[in-house]
Parts: C-alpha cells; sequence; structure tokens
C-alpha cells in the first residue's frame, strides 16, 4: 500500500506512515463490525440448540439487535464507585480493548495482506495474549469489591496455566513449519497431507494438539466450560460486575475480538489459513480469494465455540487448573519430544533444512 | 529521525516509570509502573533489532513473572502508618546501600572511560552470525558453543523446581480433604449418592 501512497506524489516515510495508518483501520473497523455480527450469531446459535428463536425484533431477523445494545450502553450513565480506585478502574477496559486489536496486526487474511509481516509473529501472538489478563486483574482489583477480586485471582491463575500448555503447542507448529513467521506457516501447509490436503490437522501427530489447542483456546478466551472468571452463580458478573456503559461495552468488544483471533489462529496454524481445502483445481477453487476461504474458515471455528457453549456444563474450578496442569502440560511436553524425534527420524524439517 | 524520537520515547518512559516504581505509595500501582517499564524496555530492544528477546522480555516477565507479583501484591493488606514507621528504622541501612550502588557506578563508568579490558584476541568462533535472523544466532549459540553450560543451567532449575515441590507438598491420608480421587468423582452415580426417605407425619427423618 506504501507504493500507492507514493505514486500520490508523497514521500516514503509520510507515504508508510500513512499506509500503516489506512492498514490499522482497514482492520480494526471491519473487526468492530465482524464482532457486532458474531455476537449475533452466537446468540441465534446458542438460541436454536436450545430450541429458542433468538434476537428476532430488531431489524430484518433480528440483525441490528447487537446495534441496539451498543445504543444503549452508549447512552447509559459512567458509574464509578466511590470505592474504587478511579485512575486504574478507567484503564482497565482500554487495556482489555487495546490489546484485543493489537494482536490483529500480524494476523495474514491473504498471501501478503498482513500489517506487519514480522519474523517473530507467532510470539508476538503470545506476547499480547499473555497481556490480556491484565485487563481482567487491574479491573477485579480497582473495583474494590469481593467478587471483581475472586474473579480477578481465577482469572490470572487460568490464563497462567494455559497459557503454558499453548505454548508448547505452538512449539510442535514451529517444529513442523520451521518458522515463526505466520505467512510462512500457512505456506509450510500448502500440499501438506499426501500432496493433496492443505493443512497440518490431517498428520495423526498433529491433530491430538489441535485439539488440546482448541481445548486451551476455550480456556484462554474464557469460553463456556472454563469460564469461572465470570460464573454468574457464583460470582454475580466476575470482573464486570462494577462497569456500566460504554467501559463495559469495551469489556465485551475485547473478549468478542479475542474469540476472534484465537478462532483465526485455529485457522492459520492447523487448517491452512487462507489456502482452499485441497490443493487440486477440480472446480476453480483457486479463483476464490483467498481472504473469502480465511473467513469461513474462521466462521466456521466460531460456531464450533457457539456449539461449547450451547453443549457442555461450566467445569469447577480445581478440576480446571488439573486438566491444564497435569493433563495438557505433560501431554504437549510429551508430544514435543515425539514430534523432536519424528522429524529427526523422517529428516522433514520444513522451510528451516 | 523517528529512530530517534522514538528511543528518547521509550527511554524517557522507561526511566519515568521506574522512577515512579519507587515514589508511588501503592504497592499495586508501584507494579503496574513496573509492567510498563518491561514494556517500554521491550520496545528499547526491538529498536536495536533484539526482537526475538524483547518478544521473551514480554512473554516471561510480563506475561508471567509481573502477573504472579501483583496477584501476590494485590492479596496483601498494607497499614501505610506501618510502612512509615518502618522507613524510619531502615533508613540508616538504605543510605548505605544508596552509597554503595552510587560507589559502584561512579567506579564503573569511570573504569569504563580509561579504556576496555583486554580479554585476548578473538578467535573467530564466537563471531557475530549476519545475514540470520535473531532466533537463528542465539539457537546456535545456546545449542552448539554452549551447549554445556546451557543443558547445566536446565538441570540446576529442574532440581530448583523438585525442591520447591518437595518442601510444599504434604502427603496426608487418602481420604483427607485436597487428596482427591477425579475418577472416583466421575464414576459417582445418582443411586450411590442420595436415597429416597419417605417418612410418615410427625416422625424424624434417620440419616
Amino acid at each position: 500500500m506504501t507504493e500507492f501512497f507514493q505514486s500520490l506524489g508523497m514521500n516514503y516515510e509520510f507515504a508508510w506512515f500513512t499506509a500503516t495508518i489506512a492498514g490499522v483501520l482497514l482492520i480494526a473497523l471491519p473487526l468492530m463490525l465482524a464482532v457486532a455480527m458474531i455476537i449475533y450469531v452466537d446468540r441465534k446459535v446458542w438460541a436454536a440448540i436450545n430450541l429458542r428463536r433468538g434476537p428476532n425484533v430488531v431489524g430484518p431477523f433480528g440483525l441490528l439487535q447487537s446495534f441496539a445494545d451498543g445504543l444503549k450502553v452508549f447512552l447509559q450513565e459512567t458509574i464509578i464507585p466511590s470505592a474504587a480506585n478511579k485512575g486504574i478502574f478507567i484503564l482497565a477496559p482500554i487495556v482489555t480493548f487495546t490489546v484485543a486489536l493489537a494482536a490483529w496486526a500480524v494476523i495474514p487474511f491473504d498471501a501478503g495482506v498482513v500489517l506487519a509481516n514480522i519474523n517473530v509473529g507467532l510470539l508476538y501472538i503470545l506476547a499480547i495474549s499473555s497481556l490480556s489478563v491484565y485487563g481482567v486483574v487491574m479491573s477485579g482489583w480497582a473495583s474494590n469489591s469481593k467478587y471483581p477480586f475472586f474473579s480477578a485471582m481465577r482469572a490470572a491463575a487460568q490464563m497462567i496455566s494455559y497459557e503454558v500448555s499453548i505454548g508448547f503447542i505452538l512449539v510442535c507448529i514451529v517444529l513442523f513449519a520451521g518458522t515463526f513467521n505466520l505467512t510462512g506457516i500457512v505456506l509450510g501447509q500448502e500440499a501438506f497431507g499426501l500432496g493433496l490436503i492443505n493443512a497440518f490437522v490431517v498428520h495423526p501427530l498433529i491433530f491430538p494438539i489441535w485439539v488440546m489447542f482448541f481445548i486451551s483456546c476455550l480456556a484462554e478466551t474464557q469460553r463456556v466450560p472454563f469460564d469461572l472468571t465470570e460464573a454468574e452463580s457464583e460470582l454475580v458478573a466476575g470482573y464486570q460486575t462494577e462497569y456500566s456503559s460504554m467501559s463495559f461495552a469495551l469489556f465485551w468488544l475485547g473478549e468478542y475480538a479475542n474469540i476472534l483471533l484465537m478462532c483465526s489462529l485455529n485457522t492459520l496454524l492447523f487448517f491452512g489459513g487462507w489456502l482452499p481445502p485441497l490443493n487440486i483445481d477440480l472446480i476453480p477453487w483457486f479463483d476464490i480469494p483467498g481472504i473469502i476461504w480465511f473467513l469461513l474458515k474462521t466462521f466456521f471455528f466460531f460456531f464450533m465455540f457457539s456449539w461449547v457453549m450451547a453443549t457442555v456444563p461450566r467445569y469447577r474450578y480445581d478440576q480446571l487448573m488439573r486438566l491444564g496442569w497435569k493433563v495438557f502440560l505433560p501431554l504437549s511436553l510429551f508430544f514435543i519430544v515425539v514430534i523432536s524425534g519424528y522429524l529427526m527420524a523422517t529428516g522433514h524439517f520444513g522451510g528451516a533444512a | 529521525m523517528i529512530q530517534t524520537i522514538t528511543f528518547y520515547l521509550f527511554a524517557v518512559l522507561v526511566i519515568a516509570s521506574a522512577v515512579m516504581v519507587i515514589m508511588s505509595r501503592n504497592p499495586v500501582h508501584s507494579v503496574l509502573w513496573l509492567i510498563l517499564a518491561f514494556f517500554n524496555a521491550a520496545g528499547l530492544m526491538v529498536l536495536v533489532g533484539a526482537e526475538f528477546i524483547a518478544m521473551l522480555l514480554v512473554i516471561v516477565y510480563v506475561g508471567a513473572v509481573a502477573v504472579l507479583f501483583l496477584f501476590v501484591v494485590m492479596m496483601l493488606d498494607i497499614d501505610f502508618a506501618e510502612l512509615r514507621a518502618g522507613f524510619i528504622k531502615n533508613f540508616p541501612l538504605g543510605i548505605a546501600i544508596a552509597a554503595i550502588l552510587l560507589a559502584e557506578l561512579v567506579l564503573g563508568i569511570g573504569a569504563y572511560r580509561v579504556g576496555a579490558i583486554e580479554l585476548g584476541t578473538p578467535d573467530g568462533t564466537s563471531a557475530p552470525l549476519l545475514d540470520r535472523s535473531n532466533i537463528e544466532s542465539i539457537g546456535a549459540l545456546l545449542y552448539r558453543d554452549y551447549i554445556f553450560l546451557f543443558e547445566a543451567a536446565g538441570i540446576i532449575l529442574l532440581v530448583a523446581m523438585v525442591g520447591a515441590i518437595v518442601l510444599t507438598h504434604r502427603k496426608g491420608p487418602a481420604d483427607a480433604r485436597g487428596q482427591q480421587d477425579i475418577g472416583k468423582q466421575n464414576r459417582r452415580r445418582p443411586e450411590e449418592a442420595t436415597v429416597m426417605k419417605q417418612p410418615g407425619i410427625g416422625k424424624g427423618v434417620e440419616l
């Protein structure tokens, strides 16, 4: 995009600056729209599984429900509890929202369509997702109230535990792809399965770690079987209890942006990103733009997230910790050893060898 | 130009937040300022081209160590009057440590300005590997040149971890609280857990 702005007669630095700002807006604004629609989808899927109708009043099929909700919270009064620690109380939702958006900078939507194609893309994602716990912890402490504080304690422990297993799972993928760059990882999946299927997940050693990754994603984004931080039967609304108006909306937007990020990570790391599923040109698959494939796959994973939400009951907290530390951690370590051994034996080392 | 601006932005923020770490009254605020300092230090490392170290700094220190820090500090019940009383008592020790640190700084900078220490001629084995990414160069150094030290550090950490677990782990009787058998809990059926009683009117239930 820098070249386009240079062709308008700008010098290189200014063209780069304008292009980056334009890129940020091109990602962030559709993302906000996507979050609004995905909340609607979430509620519709949930309703359909429960044999209800879901939102169906505002606009055709209730499509405008999320925007009506957004307008409602926008017009509410912002309440700051008198016992709260004001600065941190206001900062917490801002941190959550900013961090949720920042991770999208390295996500490639198509070949070359990425804001920052950095070498350490996967590490950047890990770093940013480890920051997202701060929004929750800060809000829980600053609210100066029991339930948000319990919620913050739970969130801190839960997210650190599952980040460990996510880290090990990502190491397995990096071993296969031979690079930390997300574009490189997607390109490494081209014709991976028998020269036919564009996905890492078909490999018998990768399928189990994908299952672990999906479950860890649910825990990392605090989705339903692991949503102990906002368990309404125990903690009112968790860390959001004292929030109202836009500060509450920022938490919501950040949460769903994080969920979409995890869905797109599933797509990029295990299901071939923007590549069509099969590497043969039976029907004109390669004429469909890559971004369509990417969005379709991401949407499929979001559907799976909603499906899980409507199906399974909430975990108990000690079982959650047991699953993270006693099941996933040893299993993912074991898989690192097995996969390294397999790669050594077969001499297949992705792009690095 | 932009590098200079960015450097001064990060550098000023690092120093300012480091000052705020010791200046702020509330320990939780101190930890949050410390996190900001870590973050800006990572920014400085990106600026000198060490992006791998920068990401590790954020993942390890900001993402894990500082969260645990915050976790502990948040649960403290702080009495500010007591803190100030302790301040007077510890004042002489504090002054002594500050003087030692200042002397070290002055000596260090003085020695540096006299000239570099002669370390012998490099034999070329540890020459900087150009045209390689950060990760590859660090990997080559750790796993080829310094493999013994690296593995030794790993074993020491493992022993420390085992030691910490041995020190805190208490093995109680099998039926004590905290020694759960998850499999047994999941196998439990309603028939084992509940009984149906139909007491007559005016009569209690025998349990």
